[in-house]
């Protein structure tokens, strides 16, 4: 049977050849970054919470401090990519599509077949088969330098920086708030100010809660532990019975309409206008407005109509 | 795996397939974008276009030229639109896909409490949102673009 763990070792397997590369290129803070990465997945488990929590303050350390270098690798040449590109059209999609493809199928699959995969993880352990079977196609397509799947995820690793990282990092600042009992304050005060079992009240604090917290935060994987400990858990799934998959994921998605306004989700709003040279540095996030209000409504509207039937 | 691809030309030939949109005004050729940003999005190909990838090399620059004005105040409005579009496609589509940063975030989550989900089912989900992205987005860029005429 196939488990999570054999996907934990895959991708720590991944980070140790990354941890080797950046090594050899004398990258010490990204080949400490890589370590760490890797030996948080081949042995978390054998770690305990403190270990982790060392691990992770380590990590946040070398980012934090600017150790880590940036991208800079040796790729091919723009003008030798636009004539494979031109030679290869738009076959060069496939290979890309092979992994939601086979993460889509294997789901399903192993859900008709049980017993060979974990029944809870299927689709994490699909999505790494997929992975594999489309670096196998690469490999044998265009047959690059074996070596050179692994320079190139650690270019665009390099390149993304500790930002590959940090949504996971916001998501545990949330669950500390969590933990903290921030939710259940929000919780104690939304459940105040509801007019007593009122399903439209809660679901109006939720899906506004989502996207004020995230405004604040700058990220909805933040304000997502938060408020779903505070009303999406108790009040929509618990106490009015909501299909829990309906009130988390389009709770989600009113985070991001949140993202969509404020200044704090800076990658996607502030950079922007200093990339387009503008003079207002919050005209994107202007243009937006008049996007993310009517959207917010629909995903209010949306919980309250799908996820609780009759 | 995405790296590799793109060594070999991926992101030129979403370029191609951009630059291939005919669109003579700043909301078709925006909202052309939209739709393709969404679904490549929703296949989990977040990375091969966006501000850097297409936004300012691309998108922008089409959008200012389909705009012909030489009001540098309008053409910035043409510009943030463009950032804009760029952002709701990216967000309203990965959602879809299943093994998003979010998505994977909410599983986690719902763990912790006790509810077991796999990620197909919270991303279906997603679908309803990104189809009134869409039509909400893509109404704006219409009245933008009449907007734009007067």
């Amino acid at each position: 049977m196939i488990t999570l763990a054999f996907v934990y070792v895959i991708a720590g397997l991944f980070f140790g050849l990354l941890c080797v590369l950046s090594a050899r290129a004398t990258r010490w803070g990204n080949a400490a970054f890589y370590a760490l990465l890797s030996l948080s997945m081949l042995a978390g488990n054998q770690l305990g919470d403190f270990g982790n929590g060392v691990l992770a303050l380590a990590l946040v350390g070398i980012a934090g401090f600017g150790l880590m270098a940036k991208g800079g690798q040796v790729s091919t040449t723009p003008a030798e990519r636009q004539v494979e590109a031109d030679r290869r059209g738009n076959a060069l999609f496939v290979p890309a599509l092979i992994i939601p493809a086979t993460a889509l199928l294997g789901t399903l699959l192993f859900k008709q077949l049980p017993g060979l995969a974990d029944p809870k993880q299927v689709t994490i352990i699909a999505l790494a088969i997929g992975v594999i079977l489309a670096l196998l196609a690469c490999q044998l397509w265009l047959r690059p330098n074996p070596i050179a799947p692994f320079e190139a995820g650690r270019g665009l690793l390099d390149t993304v920086g500790w930002a590959a990282v940090l949504p996971q990092m916001l998501a545990s600042l949330g669950a500390v708030f969590a933990l903290a009992g921030v939710g259940d304050v929000v919780g104690g005060l939304v459940g105040q100010a509801i007019p007593n079992g009122s399903l439209l009240g809660a679901v109006l604090a939720f899906g506004l809660g989502m996207a004020l917290f995230t405004m604040i935060m700058g990220n909805a994987f933040a304000a997502f532990p938060v408020m779903s400990a505070a009303i999406g858990v108790p009040l929509l799934i618990h106490a009015h019975h909501g299909n829990p998959a309906i009130v988390c994921a389009i709770g989600m998605l009113s985070g991001f309409c949140g993202t969509l306004m404020t200044p704090m989700a800076a990658n996607f709003n502030i950079v922007p206008a200093a990339l387009l040279e503008l003079k207002d540095q919050n005209a994107v996030i202007r243009a937006q407005i008049g996007t993310a209000l009517p959207l917010l409504a629909v995903n209010i509207a949306l919980i309250y109509w799908l996820a609780f039937p009759g | 795996m995405i790296g590799v691809l793109e060594r070999h030309g991926l992101q030129e030939r979403a370029r191609t397939l951009i630059a291939g949109l005919k669109g003579a005004t700043v909301g078709r050729l925006l909202t052309g974008y939209l739709l393709i940003r969404q679904l490549t999005a929703a296949l989990g190909l977040t990375s091969i276009a966006g501000h850097a990838q297409t936004v300012r090399p691309l998108v922008a620059p089409m959008a200012v030229a389909a705009a012909a004005s030489d009001d540098e105040t309008t053409n910035d409005q043409v510009k943030a639109m463009a950032a804009a579009t760029d952002n709701i496609g990216l967000f309203f589509g990965e959602d879809i896909f299943i093994a998003i940063g979010s998505i994977l975030l909410m599983k986690g989550f719902l763990e912790q409490q006790g509810i077991v989900l796999e990620p197909l089912e919270l991303s279906v989900w997603a679908i309803p949102t990104a189809i009134a992205a869409f039509l909400i987005h893509g109404f704006r860029l219409w009245r933008f673009d009449r907007r734009l005429k007067r």
